[in-house]
């Protein structure tokens, strides 16, 4: 990778179409490398996420049309909430193969053009149509759903165990559940105050979170990602090439793709697929996945950390650009992840493992800097607009391995120091297809 | 960034047309503006049920159907009906669910897509049945928000004017 743009992520642009916006976060790509001319772009992949929102078919050609790439060649791509991060590694895919020396990969999505709770129906029609949607087509609740049960798993049947009367168990468990994803959601918001590309920094406490508006129990209002008008775009090239382009390049050393079925109430009860650092006996009596984990991002992370060469993820990554759609999936995806066991994504938060350094978040935060998890604020406080959503990891983790986040947000807090391979992971439907691709710098 | 009246003074005529319309021009703090005009759209969508048609059928006959593998080796047993295996590939047969089951997850929505916004708050539950290996989502009614628990005994309920939907089943709590 060697470079990449994106433009503010905002709750509608209505100066700007899907063109326009794609146009500038190129034009932002492009900026940063003076020796890269459009001339030398072999062709492009272009995502979005939803025909309904764009109202207009085809709109991808249409990108390809207004950057002036034509007559090269370009695919659509489309993968739910997965497409950026689908985006990216098909544009990866075309320079790998050899097909292309260079590649654009562009996303966007303008969620705007309808109101909230119809955007809601038209990213639900991505569930079941015959047996989930006409329930209440309602992505929040069926997250809300596989949150009640890891909190039930994980917290219940964890340190509120000797509880005995079952109902004042599950209660506290929820309650304990809800604290503990606040502190993730008020940890993306910090950290959006230094990302001016971010649609809704904020410094929030926990009471603040756990008292914003119920949405669906126990998820609140702060604890969810928001529709957002945005685009995205990176350049993907291969090795030769990149030298002559930046001094510093970025190298992907690895991507992962898992599946799962549509339908929550298809998840099987299986095994744990095992990362390298874990046992079988680890989890014997771990009905899995359940609803309540992710096992394609489980999948996504073995292809991907086997494809770098990483064992121990929470050792040889130094950030992750997580998909936190939800914070409670944020938690979730730290298990699948590998970044701790199945069952300690809630102590891994209250240690402050994925915290940074350095920032203050309103509570001690002992273990910050482990890795730092959503640096850039997130889904939760950047926007999540689908097709521009993974590009956008992929551009803030290039910038944190390149070392020139202070230049990007005009603000030095959220570069870590010296970081030298990242993680970007993108999620889609109730966890039906997830990607985690390893990026790596690649100078010295 | 807000709506701001139309600043074309000289085309008064366009002003009031762009109001009655619904239509209006924004401006950022650029100055640029973009004309904004309303569009709504209605289908009528003809959705099949196909192979999964016995089972909403099945509702409006009062009965709950899931699916079992026909190949004996396998035999796995679906809480929602699938005509095919997803674990060995083979057809599966029609089987009656039992209409008693617990809470394996649940949630009270207060939002909900546009079309379902006036049923707020509403219930949803995942239901595990006795000796079946998968779910159904289906909605939970007749209890509020405080009395849900995992594990909590529920059975079905059917809708006697059907509307042919996932609707026509609902649980409440078991006496």
């Amino acid at each position: 990778m060697v470079t990449g743009g994106v433009t503010k992520f905002a709750k509608a642009h209505p100066a700007m179409d899907f063109r326009l916006m794609v146009k500038r976060a190129y034009d932002y790509a492009l900026k940063g490398i003076p020796n890269l001319t459009a001339d030398r772009i072999d062709g492009t992949r272009i995502s979005y996420f939803s025909d309904h929102f764009a109202r207009q078919l085809k709109a991808a050609s249409m990108v390809q049309d207004y950057l002036g790439m034509n007559p090269k060649g370009s695919v659509r791509i489309e993968w739910g909430g997965a497409t950026g991060g689908e985006c990216f590694q098909a544009a990866y895919e075309a320079v790998a193969s050899g097909r292309m020396d260079v590649c654009l990969a562009a996303g966007f999505e303008t969620m705007s053009r309808v109101p909230t709770w119809k955007g809601n129906e038209f990213i639900a029609l991505a569930s079941d149509t015959n047996f989930d949607f006409p329930l209440g087509g309602f992505y929040t609740g069926y997250y809300a759903l596989m949150v009640v049960r890891h909190i039930y798993e994980y917290l219940r049947l964890g340190r509120f165990a000797n509880v005995k009367d079952e109902r004042e168990a599950q209660r506290l468990a929820i309650a304990e559940g809800s604290r503990i994803m606040s502190l993730v959601s008020v940890k993306n918001h910090t950290n959006a105050l230094h990302n001016p590309y971010a649609q809704y920094p904020k410094r929030l406490t926990v009471d603040d979170v756990l008292a914003s508006e119920m949405i669906s129990f126990p998820l609140t209002r702060e604890q969810i990602c928001t529709m957002s008008d945005g685009a995205a775009c990176v350049i993907l090239c291969d090795e030769a090439r990149a030298k002559e382009f930046t001094d510093k390049p970025v190298q992907i050393t690895g991507v992962g793709c898992g599946t799962d079925t549509m339908r929550l109430a298809d998840r099987p009860f299986g095994h744990v697929p095992l990362l390298p650092h874990e046992k079988a006996k680890d989890y014997e009596d771990l009905p899995y996945p359940g609803v309540h984990s992710f096992r394609a991002g489980r999948s996504a992370g073995i292809e991907a950390y086997r494809m770098a060469g990483i064992t121990r993820p929470i050792r040889e990554l130094d950030f992750i650009e997580l998909h936190d759609a939800y914070a409670s999936s944020e938690i979730q995806t730290y298990e699948d992840l590998g970044l701790c066991r199945y069952g300690e994504g809630y102590d891994f938060v209250e240690h402050g493992d994925p915290f940074l350094k350095g920032i203050d978040y309103g509570f001690p935060v002992p273990n910050a800097g482990t890795i730092p998890v959503n640096p850039s604020g997130g889904l939760i406080a950047c926007g999540h607009p689908v097709g521009a959503t993974g590009l956008m990891q992929a551009v803030f983790a290039f910038w944190q391995l390149q070392g020139t986040v202070a230049k990007h947000f005009g603000d030095p807090t959220l570069q870590l120091k010296q970081p030298r391979r990242g993680a970007i992971h993108s999620h889609a439907g109730t966890g039906s297809s997830v990607t985690v691709s390893i990026l790596e710098r690649g100078f010295r | 960034m807000s709506a701001r009246p139309p600043t074309y003074t000289k085309f008064r005529d366009v002003q009031a047309e762009l109001e009655r319309s619904g239509s209006a021009v924004y401006r950022d703090a650029e100055g640029v503006e973009s004309l904004i005009v309303r569009s709504p759209y209605t289908i009528n969508y003809v959705h099949s049920y196909a192979e999964d048609s016995p089972f909403f059928l099945g509702l409006a006959e009062g009965k709950l159907r899931g699916s079992k593998c026909r190949k004996p080796k396998c035999g796995f047993v679906y809480g929602t009906p699938r005509s095919h295996c997803m674990v060995c590939g083979a057809p599966t047969e029609w089987i009656d669910l039992p209409t008693r089951g617990r809470v394996h997850s649940w949630t009270t929505c207060h939002f909900g897509s546009e079309a379902f916004l006036k049923e707020t708050p509403y219930n949803l539950a995942l239901v595990e049945f006795e000796g079946v290996g998968s779910l159904l989502l289906v909605r939970l009614r007749d209890c509020v928000e405080s009395d849900l628990y995992v594990g909590m005994p529920i059975e079905a309920r059917f809708d006697p004017n059907p509307k042919y939907s996932i609707t026509d089943v609902w649980f409440v709590p078991s006496k």
